[in-house]
Parts: structure tokens; sequence; C-alpha cells
């Protein structure tokens, strides 16, 4: 009985689905106005969801036409223009619109009050707010798409973006603009949640992991988010009102816009996989049954991230002209920030190690986080060496090693999280062996789209072409037929999550026996989150303690 | 924690607590209340200063490589209304000072008139920031003006970010004005309790980092330009 996951067991006494819905936080005075204007942050998670998943599959279109391009050497299916353009849209949507609130917005959004065993964050209206900005901010993105397009890369680049481009830059970077705002409430909601809404007896390092991860990617938000916030003023200023800072004819110095862009997304990035580490974190200790191996470190290493990254910057503009000794310090930096994050990679596997570990869905997305996460780091460090950098630049090798932090870190992470709190989220269970299979086609697609790009990179195909020589062909058609595999197993959840909304059966409170204090309220959560205050006994990831037998019979 | 306990600990600036109507549902008291509302405000101060930083960086790595470009440029400001809007703006970053006390102290007639004195002394500030804008236009002291009146490159620079400081420091004494003004109202009203609400602490805090902003941007814009 007791090896047995709840999942597979009848649940007696399970209350009729409307009860259900009635008595959760889904269903209480249920109508779309009140979603609409809900303050409960589980329906914003939820709200965000709805929005990420939006723009993931805009963004994800416009990835399926550049591999379609691709595909052949001739610039057949694009105009050169037209590529610009979709590359751009990916690149924008992607990284503001779905990478960067996805797991903060989504998860963290649903999962930080309820970790917390309080009621709400700490400011309801700001975080209902931060949603709506963020739509506000996409729809402009889409519009700038629908007028026209943009098509200077995610990177605005200058004088290019400022003086060349003919292009609905403005807009997009109006969007961008307005969306770092709610990225920025979301960063204050979270830091003072935690601050101030601790309960009794958690202190800072009984918190979960997922906790501070959250802490510390919200610390990079917010003191990284308005530098964008600024360089993109004077990026739309420099264009509408003709102030001249970035423009060499009026004395401006366009590297100062590197400089300042990537003193914002250099952070960035870590926004964009900190959270996925908290996640992955939760779901390993959770199914190899096993305490989380070196807590502090962990910690420390998250800080570390968030404080480390901050100096890094520079290792984008080692071919911008930039001094010598400027690019050995930021390389160096570089270096250092790899530290941390294989600390982060040895505890895993340390916790795994000697672990009861079951291969769940969820488990699956994790392990594959942290095999990908390892590529993509140990190719950052390629990166980071001034004189492999040289000959890497601008090809596809960088291309393949972001890809392989944001989509193979990121984007299993969010898949880990969603399998893993879905029972508690809906209420409801998936089905285990679908889940299973598009978690092993996601990784298997992935490293088949993304790999053979580490290749041309190195043999010299640069990044930003719509035709290439022919000998490259056998790369590009490989990374293409992966991107087809991926397609699927991005499309896969889709189905299967959506079936299990209605006909998935019934989830009980603790379906994978995980300790957290989000496991001590029903499923859905009650609107309050919690019917009794829940109890915090013991650290917070008591699964095996030391000296006992392996999973001891429990009473219920 | 049960309510008892909650009672107990709700004990705080506002006395007990625990059933004051200005109290959020989520929170257990007043006091995790206030510092959560505080440290908001910190917090979002700390973006602000990144946001302003972007600015200050660009200045100052523009006035290193052009030092003698700008002192010419620097020259062309207004100096005199530049110096009668930092004496305002420091007299009524004491009026919103006071105003804090007296909410503290819940003195409803003296916060009114102090926030009145405050939003006062904050239009005249943008009334005279007006009256300079119109000056400099009249002297075609803008960056795509074909009679730019100073011959070298770096003085468009100077004057492209002088319109931005102080472009976007006028938008933040706007938004202030209009906190200000809501607040006022309320206050009026009588529809919150000054003590138990955290609301004129919170303008205040937010008045007193436009002020000190513009101690950043006074010297920068106003005063360089005469040190030689």
């Amino acid at each position: 009985m007791s090896d047995i996951p709840y999942r597979d067991v009848d649940v007696e006494g399970e209350k009729p689905g409307w009860r259900i819905m009635e008595e959760s936080y889904l269903g209480e005075r249920f109508s779309i106005w009140s979603w609409l204007t809900t303050t409960d942050h589980k329906r914003i998670g939820i709200l965000y969801l709805i929005s990420t998943t939006l723009f993931f599959f805009i963004g994800g279109a416009a990835a399926t036409l550049i591999r379609l391009e691709l595909f052949t050497p001739a610039g057949d299916l694009l105009t050169d223009d037209g590529y610009n353009k979709v590359f751009t849209l990916h690149g924008v949507v992607m990284v503001w619109f779905f990478l960067v609130p996805v797991i903060p917005s989504v998860l963290g959004n649903f999962l930080v009050p309820l970790m917390l065993g309080a009621k709400d964050l700490a400011f309801p209206r700001l975080n209902l707010m931060s949603w709506y900005l963020n739509i506000i901010g996409g729809a402009f993105a889409v519009w700038a798409m629908l007028a026209g397009g943009v098509d200077t890369g995610w990177t605005f680049y200058t004088p290019y973006s400022t003086a060349f481009a003919n292009s609905h830059v403005s807009l997009t970077a109006i969007g961008v603009f307005i969306s770092g705002f709610s990225t920025i409430a979301t960063g204050v909601n979270m830091i003072v949640t935690v601050h101030t809404m601790r309960p009794p007896g958690m202190g800072w390092f009984r918190m979960p992991l997922f906790v501070w991860s959250i802490y510390a990617t919200s610390l990079i938000m917010l003191l990284s988010t308005p530098v964008l916030a600024m360089v993109l003023t004077l990026l739309i200023t420099e264009r509408l009102l003709g102030l001249g800072i970035f423009d060499p004819n009026r004395g401006g110095d366009p590297i100062l816009f590197q400089h300042l862009f990537w003193f914002y997304s250099h952070p960035a990035v870590y926004i964009m996989i900190l959270p996925g580490m908290g996640v992955v974190t939760e779901v390993i200790t959770c199914f190899s049954r096993r305490r989380v191996f070196g807590y502090a470190a962990m910690v420390y290493a998250l800080l570390a991230i968030a404080v480390i990254g901050f100096f890094v910057w520079g290792h984008h503009m080692f071919t911008s002209g930039q001094s010598m000794y400027a690019s050995l310090t930021f390389s160096f930096l570089s270096f250092i920030v790899a530290v941390p994050s294989a600390i982060k990679v040895f505890n895993w596997i340390a916790t795994m190690f000697r672990g009861q570990i079951t291969f769940e869905a969820s488990m699956l997305y994790a392990m594959g986080f942290v095999g990908l996460f390892t590529m993509g780091g140990l190719t950052g460090l390629f990166l980071a060496s001034v004189p492999v950098d040289l000959h890497l630049h601008d090809t596809y090798f960088v291309v393949a090693h972001f890809h392989y932090i944001m989509v193979g870190g990121m984007v299993s992470a969010f898949f880990a999280g969603l399998h893993f709190w879905w029972p508690k989220i809906t209420g409801r269970l998936y089905p285990e062996i679908a889940a299973q299979i598009a978690a092993l086609l996601m990784f298997f697609g992935f490293n088949l789209t993304f790999f053979p790009q580490y290749i041309l990179g190195n043999i010299g195909m640069p990044r930003r072409y719509h035709a290439y020589p022919d000998a490259f062909q056998v790369w590009h058609v490989l990374s293409s037929a992966g991107a087809v595999i991926l397609a699927a197993a991005y499309l896969m959840p889709l189905f299967y999550l959506v079936w299990s909304l209605i006909w998935g059966k019934r989830a009980p409170s603790n379906p994978w026996r995980a300790s957290g204090l989000e496991w001590q309220t029903d499923s859905p959560p009650p609107k309050h989150n919690f019917l009794t205050n829940p109890k915090i006994e013991g650290s917070v990831y008591d699964y095996h303690p030391a000296q006992e037998p392996r999973r001891e019979v429990s009473d219920d | 924690m049960t309510d008892v306990e909650a009672a107990t600990i709700g004990r705080t600036r506002g006395g007990t607590a625990a059933s004051s109507p200005a109290l959020a549902s989520h929170f257990h008291d007043l006091r995790q209340q206030h510092a959560a509302a505080d440290l908001g405000l910190w917090i979002f101060l700390a973006t602000e200063i990144l946001f302003f930083g972007g600015l200050f960086a660009a200045y100052l790595v523009y006035a290193v490589l052009y030092p003698d470009g700008f002192l010419e440029a620097a020259a062309e400001t207004e100096v005199v209304i530049g110096t009668i809007n930092t004496a305002l703006l420091l007299t009524s970053g004491l009026s919103a000072a006071l105003a804090v006390k007296a909410a503290g102290n819940d003195m409803r007639r003296s916060v009114m008139l102090l926030i009145a004195v405050t939003i006062g002394l904050g239009v005249v500030f943008l009334g005279a920031k007006g009256y300079e804008y119109w000056l400099d236009f009249g002297h075609h002291l803008y960056p795509t003006s074909p009679d730019f009146p100073l011959a070298a490159p770096p003085a468009k620079l100077f004057w492209s970010l002088y319109w931005m400081m102080t472009g976007l420091h006028a938008i933040h004494i706007l938004v202030g004005l209009g906190t200000w003004g809501v607040i006022l109202f309320q206050a009026w009203r009588r529809s919150f309790s000054l003590t138990d609400n955290s609301r004129v602490r919170i303008a205040g805090l937010y008045w007193g980092f436009v002020d000190l902003m513009w101690l950043f941007i006074w010297p920068l814009l106003y005063l360089m330009g005469r040190a030689t």
C-alpha cells in the first residue's frame, strides 16, 4: 500500500464535481467578469497561463516558419525582409511575453502564497494590474506584427534600429516597455510577500527552494528591468523626437546602447532560468524521495548567480570594439558565474543519488532539464572565452547555446512544474503515459533540433541568414526534422491536459506524497487557500529522514 | 494563528487593529500590512533609481568623452529658474514630510493644509518649468532645431539629455501631484483612517524620491556650466 502513489488508489469519500467547483477558487461565484477582475493570485496565475500559452504558440508559429525556410539552401519561402521580421517576432514574443513571465507569473503566482501558507500575495490589485500590463504590451507587439512587422532582431541594436529600420520599431519597443512594468510589479509583489508574509515557524532557511528561486529572480527583475525601460525610452525618443543619444552624427555612441541593453538582457537570461531551477529542485527531490542535497548551498548558489549575473554583460560585446582589458575582465567573471550553476547541477545529481527514483512525466522533464542545462551551460563557457568567441560570435553555435538554456532548460522546467502542480491547480490527474511520451519526445526532438546547430555554428553558419551554401544543408535538414518532433511534443500536452480537465480522474490533495504546504490544502484549493492553518513540521524536504527505513507505512 | 494571537500581535501604531476597516483580508494585522506597503514602495524606488540611473550613466559617459562641449552647452540653461525651482521643491519636501508626521498623529486639518501647500508648490514648480521650456524653445535649444545655436555635436547630446531628464522628472512630479490630489480629496471626505492607513506615508516617500532626483539633476544641468 505505502509504495503505491495516491493516484493509483481509489479515493474514498470523493466529493461530487459540482461541489468541488463551487467550493474551490475555480468556480466560486463563477462568471467571466469575476475572472477578469479577480485579485485572487490563483486565478491571476491561470490568466497568465492562458496568455503565455497564446504567446508561446505565436512565437512557435514564427519558429516553424524559420525552420521551414532553412530546410533548403535557397531563400525561397520568405523574402529576406520577411525572414528578418519573422525571427524578430519569434525573439520578442518568446523572450518578453513567454520566457520572462512564464514561471514567475504562472507557477510563482499560484504557488508562492500557498507555499508560504498565506492567503494571497502582498498586493493583489497590483498583481492583477501586472497581467493587464502584460496583455497590453503583448497587444502592442502583435499590433506591430500585423502592421508590417519589425526587422531589427529582438536586440534592437543601434544605429540600425534608430537610423535605418523602416519597420515598426517604436511600436514594438513601446510594447516591451509596458510589459517591463508588468515584470516589475510581479517582482515587487514577490519580494514583499516573501519578506513580510512568511508564517511563524518558517525562517528564511526553511523556505522551499522554489520560493527562493522566485525571490532571486525578482531581485534581478527589479534591478535590471528599469534599465531596459530607460534604454527603450531613449530608443523611442531618438526615433520619434530626434533626441540623439545613440546617433553618431550628433556625437552619440551606438555602443552605449549595447552596454545599457546587455546590462538588462544578460541578467534577464537569469530571469529566464532561475525559476526553472526552483521548479526542478522541487520535482527532483519529490520523485527521488530524498531531502535536497546541500540546501544552503542551493540558496547561496541562486543568490550568487543573481548577483554575479549583473557583472558579465560585456561578454556579448567581445567583438564590438570594447577594450581588451574589459573583455578579459568580463570573460573572467563569466567563468565565475558558472561555478554556482555547477554547484546546482551537482546538488541535483547528489539528491538523486541513492534515491528511490520514479519516472513520472514531471521527473522526466526535470531530468531532461538537468542534462540540457548542463550542455547549454558548458557551451556558455566556450563563448565566455574571448578567443573562442571570436570564432563563434554571431554563428549558430550561439543560437544553439541559448536555446539549450532557454528552451531545453526553461521550457522543460515549465512543463515539469505544470505537470507536477497540475493536480493542485485543476483538481484533475493528467494521463501519465501520454505525458511520459511527450516528455521523452521533447527531449529527443529538442536535441535533434539544436545539436546540429552547434556543428553548423562551428563550421561557419552565421545566425539570422535565410539562405546558405549547400554544404550546410544536411545539418539544417536534421534541425528542421527535429523541430517537427519538438512541435508534436509541445502540442501533445495541450491536448491531453485539456482532455484531463473534463475526463481526468479527480486528484486527491497530495497525489505525489510531496512535502510542502501547498499539498496540505484541497486540490483545487479553496478561495482563501487553507481552511485550517497549515502545519509546519520539520524541514521542507523531509522525504527520507536519516537513519529510518525507506518510505514508512503511513497511517492514511 | 488564532484570532486572539492575531489581535495581540496586531497592537500597532493604530492601537488594537485586528478589526480595523483599513486591514486587507489577506494580512494578519496592520503591522504586517504597513511593513508590506513600506517595503513595496522602497523597492519601487530602487527600480526608479535604476531607471534614472540609465540616464545618469549616459550623461556620465558623454560628459567624460566631451568635457568642453558639455560645459559650453550647460552654460545655456536657465540657471535662475532652475535654482528657484530647487528651492520650491525642497520646501514642498518639507511640507510633505510634515504632512506624514501629522498623519501619524491623526491631525486631519494639518494634513490637509500641508498637502495643499505641497500641491501648490509642485504646481508652481511645473509652471516655472513650463516657462523655462518656452524660453528654451525660443532659443532653439532642442536637438532637431535647424537653428540650433551651438556648433559642437556634443551640445546636441547635452540638450537631448536635458529634455529627457527634466521631462521625465516633470512626469514624476505630475504623478506625485495626482497622488496628493486624490489623498487630499479622500482626507476631506474622511474616507480613510489617517493612522491605520499608510497612504500618506507612501505618497510622502515617493515625493521625497522625486525631490532627491532633482537634487542630482540641478547640479548636472544647471550648475555645471557655471563652474568656469
